[in-house]
């Protein structure tokens, strides 16, 4: 258990709204080791960022973390105050947002936003700040540095914003870096540069990074693991290989039906999943894909489906796999 | 930004002379006239007055006289205060008002300020409610019934403070919270508005996922962002405000260029209508300028051109 540096079992979180209870995560397990890349995919309000923003603390207003345990880099999470979690944010655990455009304060320099978190966290002189500033701003492919540190957010283009974003979160050389949908906001090009970037400083840094994007080919090319999460559920995780050449649930064979391929044939059409995600004031009883899904069975609606292991580190819950092991049994 | 200052100064001219011109036609087309009001003025008497200060030519020559004059910093005479020029009336009065009208601004800022920011962070819950009813009667209620109010309690009943005049410190109490409750209430709720709004922005996450404290999250990154409507208000409220508060004056019977203002319409006083107008339009439009220069230094994204 120890090995792992980020630990999270059977998490349940909701929101509670004037409208209601919204069951926000509902049982949600994974681990991520040192050094590894997972990639958290799913739909908006699946709860990719729910989950990445409980690990740091920073569960917004009528959130409530409900139940499990949430172990990080020796610390459990749950018990932490306030005050003790301010220790680690920034400086254990960094995040970058999805939109660089407005995740920099407007009314501060660059060099001010960067010097910020370097000065909270370590003992370091004036210059030596100044310095790791510089060099920060070199690691993250930015030229000029010096000129840029006196500059403003809007003085810059997205890309080079986003750059910024991640010399912030790898000021203090975190263990982990939360990459909430990094490339959404940007060009095509410049996604490229800015993924390439961060597996290069993963790299060099061996940090651990937590990728949650809806971008199928994001994490392709990315990650070691990958979880897919529906209406609050991992309904499947596995290795990228096992995602994307065996998936075994029918939301994840679906999203792979969904993205278009090098080798496709001429004219042919790419298959959307029907259907919109589910009411998560309302969820169903059963599986929480079973409205969507072709495969649909009976039981489908009554029950969810349990947790079926296809190998260590592959796992998923859709109750075809049970029937096809039940008939496969038969034979 | 000394180009962009001469700009703007440039332009304040222009506005000003609008002002005046404006003025000027539309006072003389209101029916009545300075010495109209008195009793038993028999027609000679009126007609020597008239000459004596011009009013008998026709308008357009009093206009390019007037104009003429004003450029030379003469504003003329009071038709009504005789003996009393009307450059004297505003130095003498506007003391008075200002100081009063800048201790109130002081005030509203710095209680309306932190009121607001403390029931943003409190949003829903009793303390937000709390100010939020207060500061809707501070802009509903009107100033004079806070003035009998005041007066009531603070100085009637209790005893506390003087009523009338302005002759210690304890003189300024009444009419300063007078002056100062709507701007204390507007600002409270423009504070609160934006300060929710920027509390939302992603940058405030971005702050709060570095590690920051609440304490710097919020007076370093949201103060500086949420304040510019405040300091967008300030620069009208503040010319505003020093020029005077007719009513707050005539209850409290102060001394102050506002009730000027408005005696010298009701008397059709035409040369001091004019004087406290151009001075009013200067200090609002010289406000306006200070208000933008104050929003680039806290915004660096703001641009003057």
């Amino acid at each position: 258990m120890s090995d792992y540096l980020v630990s999270i079992e059977h998490e349940r979180l909701s929101f509670f709204t004037p409208a209601g209870e919204v069951k926000a995560l509902n049982d949600v397990t994974f681990h991520i080791k040192e050094g590894e890349v997972l990639g958290i995919v799913g739909e908006s309000g699946s709860g990719k960022s729910v989950t990445a923003y409980s690990l740091m603390g920073l569960t917004a207003h009528p959130g409530k973390l409900l139940g499990g345990t949430l172990d990080f880099n020796g610390h459990r999470i749950n018990d932490m105050t306030e005050k003790e979690m301010r220790k680690i944010r920034g400086k254990e655990v960094s995040i970058i947002f999805q939109d660089p455009m407005t995740s920099l304060n407007p009314v501060y320099t660059i060099g001010n936003q960067i010097r910020e978190v370097l000065k909270l966290h370590t003992d370091k002189s004036k210059a030596e700040i100044q310095a790791r500033a510089v060099e920060l701003l070199e690691l993250v492919g930015i030229n000029e540095p010096q000129k840029r540190l006196k500059q403003y957010p809007h003085e810059l283009s997205g890309g080079m914003r986003q750059r910024i974003m991640i010399a912030i979160a790898l000021a203090c050389e975190p263990k982990l870096l939360i990459a909430d949908e990094p490339t959404t906001a940007l060009d095509v090009t410049i996604q490229a540069q800015i993924l390439e970037l961060m597996m290069e400083l993963k790299d060099k840094l061996g940090m651990a990074i937590m990728m949650i994007t809806h971008d199928l080919g994001v994490v392709a090319s990315m990650c070691d693991h990958i979880a897919v999460m529906y209406a609050g559920n991992i309904v499947e995780y596995g290795t990228t290989d096992d995602i994307f050449y065996r998936p075994k649930h029918e939301y994840t064979k679906g999203l792979i039906r969904s993205i278009p391929r090098m080798d496709s044939k001429e004219h042919e059409r790419l298959v959307p999943i029907e259907g919109t995600p589910v009411d998560m004031l309302n969820p169903p009883k059963g599986c929480p894909f079973a409205s969507r899904c072709d495969k649909c069975m009976k039981i489908c609606l009554r029950e969810k489906a349990p947790v079926m292991h296809f190998s260590d580190v592959h796992y998923s819950s859709c109750w075809m796999n049970q029937k096809a092991e039940l008939e496969g049994g038969n034979k | 930004m000394a180009k962009y200052i001469a700009k703007r100064l440039g332009m304040a001219v222009v506005t000003i002379w609008l002002v005046a011109t404006l003025t000027f036609f539309l006072m003389n087309l209101v029916p009545g006239g300075p010495f109209l009001s008195e009793k038993a003025v028999s027609p000679k008497a009126l007609e020597a007055l008239e000459a004596k200060y011009g009013l008998d030519k026709p308008l357009h020559e009093q206009y390019i006289t007037y104009m003429k004059d004003a450029l030379h910093g003469d504003f003329g005479d009071s038709l009504k205060q005789r003996g009393r020029t009307v450059s004297s009336i505003i130095t003498s009065k506007f003391p008075v008002s200002a100081k009063i009208g800048g201790l109130a601004v002081l005030v509203a800022f710095f209680v309306g300020v932190p009121l607001g920011c403390v029931s943003a962070l409190h949003r829903g819950k009793v303390t937000d409610n709390i100010i939020i009813v207060i500061a809707t009667c501070g802009i509903a209620v009107p100033s004079f019934v806070i003035c009998t109010l005041l007066m009531y309690t603070l100085g009637v009943k209790l005893g506390w403070l003087p009523t009338l005049g302005l002759g210690t410190w304890k003189h300024y109490i009444m009419p300063i919270i007078a002056l100062a409750f709507y701007p204390t209430a507007y600002i409270t709720r423009l504070m609160r508005s934006s300060m929710l709004d920027v509390l939302g922005q992603d940058y405030m996450r971005t702050s709060k996922a570095k590690g920051l404290s609440q304490f710097v999250c919020l007076f370093k990154h949201a103060l500086r962002n949420a304040i510019l409507p405040v300091v967008t208000y300030l620069g009208p409220l503040l010319a505003y405000t020093v020029s005077g508060s007719f009513i707050v004056e005539k209850i409290f019977s102060i001394p102050g260029l506002g009730r000027e203002f408005i005696s010298s319409i009701t008397n059709r006083d035409y040369t001091v209508i004019m004087g406290t107008t151009i001075f009013l339009a200067t200090l609002m439009v010289l406000m306006n300028v200070v208000v933008d220069i104050v929003y680039k230094l806290v915004d660096p994204r703001i641009k003057l051109k």
